[in-house]
């Protein structure tokens, strides 16, 4: 039978404040064990949290971005479940009154444009770590991670294929640092994702039973996740069996899901509002306040870039990966008046530089001016498009002006007619054959005599003069 | 009379007159604790040294002229709130040997006066009680009559102020738990307005109900010890950023023209004649105040015990979920596996009223019937505070008993809950409401119990508290009486 996937996520974003949700902690990753903990993260009897106001700001933001509605007023629930990572015995999240909610974002596959509905997004504290003694059966708790302020967006059952739900994690996760609210790194767990997924016949509207996929700590991960997924289910459903709702832990190595939790063991959360907390809210000059200050979205600054700088849909996307990289090709873009030329340059040799480092384009030695003076010295014709690629190799290395590098190198392209003219004569008389054989009218020899002559000036021969002189000279007698 | 049966203000005015010295105050106090505390137990945990040290200071202090509020002051605490490098157990195994890293806000508070503490008194178990019986530490014993209960929750702090064994008192109020003792050991209990004192390190039993209020042996050391404690703090989110008045100045005004409402509720069946008379006395002294009494109705006070008996336990399910062997408290020495540890943790780390209002309140949030019992709860809750806010749209002030009864017999009311939960039927509502109540002596049974009348007042109205109480108290001609022991 043929079927058809349903598949909603849950991603939790580590929000980049820098302290944590309820305490003044810092939310350093990396520290020394319990490091960055008080007696409020760490559960200490009698303690009580207050809400950090930047959290609030960067969830609205992350609404804003996804076309939600911000809720006037909001509230704090306790979720109960007992793990040692978790001091109080509950974790603070957002249940019936959450943040934001009726949003949606958009993907493209294949050049068709879907939406994706966000359900609700809303503010939470994250729970600690656990970590296991491999020779002892003894574990140990680091609580640096509890109370790092977290945005659960959860997604609507909109994606019907695992493609589908790569291409929607990609997009939130491009928001999220676009916006500058999530570092985005999903190896350290600050973009966690979840999947719920059923299989139904096709043309069926009713939902299948589903089960929920965790441990998918890479967007490649959760794509193979979901494709196995499907698979398995499509096999019991063939089989004529029945999928049992259930949490299903994604092995990375063996490339497989396997059964972590059946509905009966699930917890009952015993969700409530949290008494220690006020409802907050949050009013429409909170919120017009934070529009005013979000950044050009990735999706609004690909059609603007295609619009205003005449690149294709494709190039515009890879320069839009980043706000650091859109920035700084729009810098040089904008110095050299040359967007198109600009956009290969940054395609082409600047970020096969980076990626070679595996460096960040902030970290990039070439400054945005320096390679639209490089742009203008091509224009200008001072240099060749030729000499330019090395001359940008020696700028990466060096950081050195483009200006400075063609003089040191005596690179300058040579320009002047009579000099061009003496070397184009001395090529001719050596090639007596050669030139017999052009005024024949075999033209495929011209080529030769370019390479001649680049090799008697050390490839500093403006093309353009010599293709002209050439012609005339070769033509004349 | 000795120095310990002194009251803060008649203290001050010793110690600022050079007639009494903080270490004379301190040494008294002790030397009556050691020949009373034997039969009360009103302490889990004495700080005499901190006290005496505490008392040398203050006496330099005094001597420079440096004097604060409460300067050489000895106040016990409930042993519910954290202290710094003290072990707070609240009253239960599982706490142990709980030595708290920081101190609640209102022990910075008092400390910053000049307080200096006698020691952390007994509790009900997470102040899960009416009568300091479920203490892991023992049951605490009524200085009237040690053959009865004290009150409770805060029955450890009643019994210090009332037998002289501190001068002031804190303790929380979460369904009564400071009213309720103060009526039964004859001494002066406030419940302020929810948000008015902040809670931070007061450990949580039932957040949306429990608020710290002192116990003193009259109306203006109540107004003292309010002045300290009252206020914003930036680290408690539902603390109330509002003005805090000097509550001196309400003691010495007159209550002409006053309209105080009579519930009949509060006059239910079942109520103690003597009580009921006690009351009827009262509300006569205040008519004679120039205060016109009137009859008024709290339709939804027969659903108050009930609403209290969901929210509570279900808020301190979760509370007491941090009890969990981990990180501090009572672990079980043997345990198979995690789920084993953290079930025979709390098993043995907590007694039989705890888990079973965890059980209730686990029970009343679960899957299922939450809506019908959390959400219901609440919704009446809102419906009892209308109920306030209709009376106190023509009457200054309510009028009610404390308790239905004077104390009762120790072991009398522990296996029967239900007759237990009744004894704070008077007292819950203003806890639900969230609104200020004082109970202030007014007088005893034909078997010398000490009877407690209480006043409510409508939200942030602590003064007009201090001003009937103060009123009421200068006017009532009681009979001094001391316990004798
Ligand atoms: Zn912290």
């Amino acid at each position: 039978m043929k079927y058809e996937a349903v598949i909603g996520l849950e991603v939790h974003a580590q929000l980049l404040t820098d302290t944590k949700i309820f305490c003044n902690c810092s939310t350093k990753f990396g520290a020394a064990p319990n490091s960055h903990t008080c007696p409020i993260c760490l559960g200490m009897p009698g303690v009580l949290p207050v809400l950090n106001k930047k959290v609030v700001e960067y969830a609205i933001k992350m609404g804003l971005a996804t076309h939600c509605r911000i809720n006037a007023q909001c509230s704090f629930a306790r979720k109960n479940y007992f793990y040692p990572d978790l001091p109080k015995g509950y974790q603070i999240s957002q249940y019936a009154e959450p943040l934001a909610e009726f949003g949606h974002v958009d993907i493209e596959i294949n050049g068709e444009k879907k939406a994706i509905g966000i359900t609700r997004i809303h503010m939470e504290e994250d729970a600690g770590k656990l970590l296991h003694d491999e020779h002892n059966p003894v574990s140990y708790v680091d609580l640096n991670r509890t109370g790092v302020p977290l945005i659960e967006i959860v997604s609507e059952p909109d994606m019907r294929s695992a493609e589908e739900a790569a291409a929607y994690l990609k997009r939130l996760h491009e928001i999220l640092v676009y916006l500058e609210i999530c570092d985005g790194n999903m190896e350290e767990g600050s973009f966690r994702c979840d999947a719920n997924i059923s299989l139904r016949p096709w043309g069926e509207t009713a939902f299948g039973i589903r089960t929920e996929l965790k441990n998918m700590n890479s967007f490649r991960n959760v794509q193979r996740a979901l494709e196995y997924e499907i698979k398995r289910q499509q096999y019991i459903l063939d089989d004529g069996g029945e999928v049992v709702q259930e949490t299903r832990l994604w092995e990375d190595g063996q490339g497989v899901t396997h059964s972590m939790r059946s509905k009966e063991e699930a917890h009952d959360y015993r969700y409530f509002p949290d008494p220690d907390l006020v409802p907050i809210d949050i009013g429409r000059d909170w919120v017009d306040e934070v529009e005013k200050n979000l950044p050009e979205l990735p999706l609004a600054k690909r059609e603007r870039f295609m619009g205003e700088y005449q690149i294709s849909a494709y190039d515009a996307g890879v320069l839009t990966v980043s706000r650091a990289l859109a920035d700084y090709f729009e810098e040089v873009a904008k110095r050299s008046g040359k967007p198109k030329i600009a956009a290969n340059w940054v395609m082409g040799d600047i970020l096969k530089f980076l990626n070679e480092e595996k460096k960040d384009i902030k970290d990039c030695p070439i400054t945005p001016s320096a390679l639209a003076d490089l742009i203008g010295l091509i224009d200008k014709g001072t240099i060749s498009g030729k000499m330019a690629k090395d001359v940008v190799e020696q700028m990466y290395q060096t950081g050195k002006a483009p200006t400075a590098i063609i003089e040191e190198k005596g690179m300058v392209q040579i320009t002047d007619e009579s000099t061009l003219s003496k070397i184009i004569s001395e090529v001719i008389e050596a090639n007596p054959e050669q030139v017999a054989q052009y005024r024949s009218g075999k033209e495929k020899v011209f080529g030769f005599f370019v390479g001649q002559i680049m090799k008697a000036t050390q490839g500093k021969a403006n093309p353009k003069i010599i293709n002209d002189l050439l012609k005339k000279m070769l033509t004349k007698s | 009379m000795e120095l310990n049966q002194l009251t803060i203000h008649e203290l001050q005015n010793r110690l600022r007159a050079g007639e009494a010295t903080a270490l004379e105050i301190v040494q008294a106090l002790f030397k009556r604790i050691e020949t009373v505390e034997s039969r009360l137990k009103a302490y889990i945990s004495l700080m005499k040294e901190d006290a005496f040290e505490g008392a040398i200071r203050a006496d330099e202090a005094i001597k420079k002229g440096d004097i604060n509020p409460l300067t050489g002051i000895p106040i016990a605490l409930k042993d519910i709130y954290c202290t710094k490098g003290v072990r707070t157990t609240c009253g239960s195994r599982i706490l142990h040997n709980y030595i708290p890293p920081y101190n609640a806000t209102v022990v910075e508070k008092l400390q910053q006066a000049g307080a200096i503490f006698t020691g952390k008194t007994n509790m009900d178990e997470f102040a899960m009680g009416s009568s300091t019986e479920t203490s892991f530490f023992g049951a605490t014993r009524n200085p009237w009559d040690p053959e009865r209960i004290p009150g409770g929750s805060s029955g450890g702090s009643a019994v210090a102020v009332a037998a002289d064994e501190c001068i002031a008192a804190l303790g929380s109020d979460t369904g009564g738990s400071i009213r309720q003792p103060a009526a039964l050991c004859g001494v002066v209990g406030m419940k302020p307005t929810y948000g008015r004192v902040s809670r931070f390190g007061l450990i949580a039993f039932a957040s949306s109900l429990d608020q710290i209020g002192p116990f003193t042996k009259d109306v203006e050391d109540c107004a003292i010890i309010m002045n300290c404690i009252a206020g914003y703090d930036p680290k408690e989110s539902t603390s109330v950023p509002a003005d805090v008045p000097d509550y001196r100045d309400f003691l010495s005004r007159d209550i002409k023209g006053w309209t105080i409402g009579v519930p009949k509720e509060y006059f239910i069946e079942g109520i103690d004649p003597e009580v009921e008379q006690a009351v009827r006395q009262a509300i006569k002294v205040v008519e004679g105040l120039g205060a016109k009494t009137r009859d008024v109705s709290l339709p939804r006070t027969k659903y108050c015990l009930a609403v209290y008996y969901i929210v509570a336990p279900a808020e301190a399910s979760s509370n007491l979920a941090r009890y969990d062997g981990i990180k501090y408290g009572y672990r079980t020495p043997d345990s198979l596996d995690l789920l084993d540890m953290y079930k025979k943790s709390r098993s043995d780390g907590f007694g039989a009223e705890v888990k079973r209002r965890i059980m209730l309140g686990t029970y009343a949030l679960s899957s299922g019937y939450y809506d019908a019992y959390y959400k219901k709860a609440s919704q009446v809750r809102a419906l009892i505070k209308q109920d306030f806010d209709e009376v106190f749209r023509t009457c200054d002030i309510i009028l009610t008993p404390t308790t239905p009864t004077p104390a009762f017999k120790l072991g009398e009311k522990t296996d029967d809950p239900l007759q237990m939960y009744l004894s704070d039927i008077l007292t819950i509502s203003a806890n639900l409401a969230g609104i200020p109540g004082i109970s202030v002596p007014c007088g005893f049974s034909g078997s010398g119990l000490p009877i407690g009348l209480q006043f409510l007042a409508s939200h942030f109205e602590e003064g007009k508290l201090m001003q009937i109480a103060s009123a009421y108290e200068k006017n009532a001609n009681l009979e001094k009486r001391r316990p004798h022991l």
